[in-house]
């Protein structure tokens, strides 16, 4: 993974911070952390991600009273309590609609919010496709286990068919959701996907996503070790998958050629994704077999997001035996809190006066009488 | 408009009208305008509209008819108005679906036109009533019909403007309106004003609007058929600046004021719903007072929205109806365990479910008193008439903002679109509200030392999210941005002061009470009730919340005037009750709670006080009856003082 750079700055004017007060002072990850024991389970990718950020936050220079971040309900919705910043722990599925309020009411604020597979795309699923397609200046931060674990163990929306589970003692019939592919669809301005124990690649995402000014979405695997370990073994090299995972991952670096797989002669890797000339899709391929031309290059900028989908379908359904990492899309769009703060200062210029003059003139409008 | 026939002019002290139509027919216009020509006029006025939940139901059909009743006097008036004196209608289903409402001698003005076979089959009629006026016993035999062909003499008024056959009928509520403006001498002034405004686009229109209107009015003045017209003279009121008000726009525009009266940007997170959509368009068009509207994806998103503006240190809103409270219960608990300030306006109408969307009910106050998990408890105020939902929602806002918690103000169907007289505030006079945000450090973890050596070692303070100021009981409110104050809130119980995640028993039994005792310390900060007990004789209290104070009082009023004694009192805090309402219950040998729901208050005061409160109920979807409000008031004073009360000697129409 560390041959990954996500390095991305997103074109456009603004950055997501640039109306964040920022600070001279030298910060450091212990400024972020909270005095709150943190309670998450012995070994947990939690932990991992937690480290990511606190050692990732001071890297932004911003103001830490300046950071909020917002959770809903489950596991990784403690992740506010552990952070020394402004933070809301709230209901479940609900923080992108919480998150949209905060946003909107301060230009000044850096917006986070943290959810999981089930807060995220079960219960909440209607907030975080509205969130993504207004484009509100927030990082959603999606730790994706691919099992409930607050609630000990059902299959979630992103659990794989046929997963047996405490709910499902004949396995699982529901279809599941690719994360990747929903945030494209609902036309996610930035979507990004990354692993929990690759703390560089994590990191470089995270500080993409928090330059991105818009919506971003990150989707980060996370392993449950007590109710679902084991599910990201292929993508990590681990357990049974010792080997595999130059097979299993499909890095994404905008403008290089999307190739994975255990090295060739040529040293690069053994594996590329084309498209289909006669469908027009994508698919793996092995790179000895095609032209070097017809190897796909990853245009994470491209105002058509298609490609992108395409490229999110090359995520394995079942068990992850294969799954693309990177940023997947990032592109500049006006933001809904931009435009909305826009509308209401254009309208307060266009209204000079003292407010209490012209709440008296406003309230007497309209056809009036007066009785002496 | 020049006088050809000499007519006579009578004198009355009030009028009920009934405009009827189909839902497109314009009659809430129509309404609308006639109030205004009203209004501006000088007398008291309250306003009635009752349309469809459907756009455009089924033309010519009886649930396609939508009405708009206005009661106008040269008093002070209180309710629309039971039974209309006047009933225009537009189409055959328009008769239909009114007549049973109107008196005896009650006057019908009906456009011939439309009275086709088919229609009349649409609205149910075997045969046409208009064939029969003559005849004794007919149906209309009781009534004073005017049937003349509006809609026929609107086109021929109109017909130099080129317009569509179809096109030039529509103006016919203008012909109407300026038939009815003549009968009682409105002026015509605001209603030509405002089409030449509406219809400034497209001129066709707007000069057939206004000539249909002009037609209209001359029509009354040089016809036979109208011998008389009428004179209601402006009301005595105290001076002031008025204008007619509806309570939506009453509610946003005090909504408007809590804003600027506090100094914080209102954020509005809302999901269209009826009847409350219009507070959502009125405040949209407030952003140069900083007015932030967001029309979230659901309900639940604009109450979670508003929470997160609120945490953020602006006044969060959510506006809806009670589906959409129901939808937003979970947020709304949330908000009182972050103790955060929110308004949550609901405008209540018929229920449960979808219910009656377009009608009224006060089905709602149990939802708002105990509609959430735990012990979550919520203030609730309540505006007892249009204009008064200005005032109920800068005293939301001042409760939300004083005490750190969401706060229901319960509205209506019936105060959203109705409308009375409302004479403008002197904006000096409204309440400053001082919302207080925490700017410092509230704890002291090291107290200042002097050591062995000497040196001091200075004290150490941080912020603690739950340390209550003692009069109020209310948490500080440290927003994003403040350094030094950075904390967490959440759902889970919080520990008392440091604000940190407890599970403790003792504690969470502490928080639960202290919650509690937050919004009961809301009743020191109201002023003492006020009894209207006249003669201090009355031994039946009539005790009301929300929109009955029209229908109550005009009740009351009534018995009063047939010689009895009565008290009346009207609740603008439902949660928590004023201190003295106890002692004022107590006075009482009997006490009436009428309620548009099957005794919700009465349940309330029956829980909190032990007190044997009668209920007065009915859920019609539309407002109380005043005369049938004060036969019960008569039997229950009858019942409590031994006496035979009898209320024929005033006239239920003189009273209302």
């Amino acid at each position: 993974m560390t041959a990954l750079s996500s390095d991305l700055p997103t074109p456009g004017l603004r950055s997501g911070t640039e109306l964040v007060p920022t600070t001279d002072q030298a910060q450091t990850g212990k400024d972020f952390s909270s005095d709150q024991e943190v309670r998450w389970c012995p070994g947990c990718g939690d932990y991992a991600v937690l480290k990511a950020v606190q050692g990732f936050l001071p890297d932004l220079g911003l103001r830490r009273e300046n950071i909020v971040f917002v959770s809903g309900i489950g596991c990784s919705s403690r992740f506010p309590y552990y952070l020394d910043t402004y933070g809301m722990h709230s209901i479940h599925g609900r923080a992108p609609s919480i998150a949209t309020g905060i946003a909107t009411a301060r230009e000044d604020l850096s917006v986070w919010v943290v959810t999981g597979d089930g807060d995220a795309l079960s219960i909440g699923g209607n907030h975080l496709i509205h969130a993504l397609r207004r484009n509100v200046n927030m990082t959603i931060l999606l730790f994706n286990n691919r099992i409930y674990g607050l609630t000990k163990g059902q299959y979630s929306p992103t659990s794989e068919p046929g997963k047996v589970t405490k709910s499902t003692p004949m396995g699982s019939v529901d279809h599941p959701f690719n994360p990747v592919s929903l945030a494209l669809g609902a036309e996610a301005s930035f979507v990004a996907r990354t692993i929990d124990s690759d703390r560089k690649h994590l990191t470089s995402v995270l500080s993409a996503a928090a330059a991105h000014r818009g919506t971003s979405l990150v989707e980060i695997y996370q392993n449950c070790p007590i109710f679902n370990d084991g599910a990201f073994d292929a993508i990590k090299g681990q357990g049974d998958y010792k080997d595999g995972k130059a097979d299993a991952i499909i890095p994404l670096v905008h403008g290089e050629q999307v190739r994975f797989g255990a090295p060739g002669e040529d040293g690069r890797g053994s594996k590329v994704v084309v498209r289909n000339p006669r469908t027009g899709s994508i698919e793996v391929a092995l790179a000895a077999d095609v032209e070097e031309s017809a190897v796909l290059v990853h245009d994470a900028h491209d105002p058509d997001p298609s490609t992108a989908f395409a490229i999110s379908r090359l995520t394995a359904a079942d068990y992850l035996h294969q799954a693309p990492i990177g940023i997947f899309r990032a592109v500049e769009r006006p933001t809904y809190d931009d435009q909305t703060r826009a509308q209401v200062d254009s309208a307060r210029q266009d209204a000079p006066g003292e407010a209490s003059d012209r709440l008296a003139a406003l309230i007497s409008s309209g056809d009036t009488w007066t009785v002496v | 408009m020049s006088s050809q026939v000499q007519k006579q002019v009578k004198q009355l002290d009030r009028v009920i009208i009934r405009f009827a139509g189909d839902s497109g027919d314009g009659m809430q216009l129509t309404g609308d305008r006639f109030t205004q020509e009203s209004a501006v006029f000088g007398n008291d006025l309250v306003t009635l509209p009752n349309f469809p939940a459907e756009i455009r139901a089924p033309q010519g059909t009886l649930p396609g008819v939508s009405s708009f009743q206005v009661h106008f006097a040269d008093h002070d008036i209180l309710t629309a108005g039971d039974a209309p004196d006047v009933l225009v209608a537009m189409n055959p289903a328009a008769l239909k679906a009114n007549i049973g409402d109107l008196p005896k001698g009650a006057t019908i003005i009906v456009d011939t036109h439309d009275f086709s076979a088919r229609n009349l089959t649409k609205a149910g009629y075997d045969a046409n009533p208009l064939d029969f006026l003559g005849d004794a016993g007919s149906e209309l035999g009781e009534f004073a019909v005017h049937a003349v062909d509006l809609t026929g003499m609107t086109v021929e008024a109109v017909k130099e403007f080129g317009l569509s056959r179809k096109d030039a009928a529509r103006a016919k509520n203008m012909f109407a309106l300026g038939l009815l403006s003549w009968m009682y001498g409105r002026p015509t002034e605001s209603t030509t004003a405002f089409l030449t405004k509406r219809f400034a686009k497209v001129p066709a229109i707007r000069d057939a609007n206004l000539a249909a209107f002009k037609a209209g009015w001359n029509f009354g003045e040089t016809t036979e058929t109208f011998a008389v017209s009428y004179e209601i003279k402006p009301a005595p009121v105290s001076p002031g600046t008025y204008r007619n008000i509806s309570g939506n726009l009453a509610l946003s525009y005090g909504l408007v004021a809590a804003g600027v009266q506090s100094g914080l940007p209102v954020f509005l997170g809302s999901y269209p719903i009826t009847p409350a959509s219009d507070i959502l368009h009125e405040l949209s068009k407030h952003k140069a007072f900083g007015v932030t509207t967001f029309q979230a994806e659901d309900e639940i998103a604009g109450v979670g929205s508003a929470i997160g503006a609120s945490f953020a240190g602006h006044l969060g809103v959510t506006t809806t109806s009670g589906p959409g409270v129901a939808l937003k219960s979970e947020a709304i608990g949330l908000a009182v365990m972050t103790e955060l300030p929110l308004v949550v306006v609901d405008v209540q109408r018929g229920g449960p479910s979808t219910g009656l969307p377009t009608k009224t009910e006060q089905a709602d106050l149990l939802q708002a008193m105990f509609g959430r998990n735990g012990e979550a408890p919520v203030p609730i105020v309540a505006p007892q008439s249009p204009g008064d939902c200005f005032d109920a929602a800068i005293e939301a806002a001042r409760i939300a903002i004083t005490y750190r918690t969401p706060v229901m103000l319960l509205s209506d169907g019936y105060l959203a679109n109705g409308s009375e007289p409302w004479r403008v505030p002197e904006t000096a006079d409204l309440p400053v509200i001082d919302p207080k945000f925490a700017t410092e450090a509230n704890h002291v973890l090291k107290h200042e030392l002097v050591l062995e050596d000497g040196t001091v070692q200075a004290e150490e303070k941080d912020f603690w999210p739950y340390l209550r100021d003692e009069e109020t009981l209310a948490r500080p409110w440290a927003v994003p941005g403040t350094p030094g104050l950075e904390h967490r809130i959440g759902g889970l119980e919080k520990g008392e002061g440091h604000g940190n995640i407890s599970y403790d028993p003792g504690n969470h039994d502490f928080m639960v009470r202290t919650r509690q005792a937050k919004v009961d310390r809301i009743a020191e900060s109201l002023p003492p009730l006020v009894v209207d007990d006249p003669s201090g004789r009355a031994k039946v209290l009539v005790l009301g919340w929300g929109s009955t104070y029209g229908p109550i009082g005009a009740g009351v009023r009534r018995v009063r005037r047939a010689g009895y004694d009565v008290a009346q009192l009207h609740l603008r805090h439902l949660n928590p009750f004023p201190k003295d309402l106890g002692e004022i219950l107590r006075r009482y040998d009997k006490v009436l709670v009428p309620e548009m729901n099957l005794g919700q208050l009465s349940m309330l005061l029956r829980a909190k006080y032990l007190v044997d409160a009668i209920g007065y109920n009915h859920v019609r979807g539309l407002p109380l009856k005043a005369a049938e409000l004060a036969e019960a008031i008569g039997n229950l004073v009858a019942d409590a003082e031994g006496i035979d009360v009898d209320l024929s000697t005033t006239s239920a129409e003189e009273i209302s």
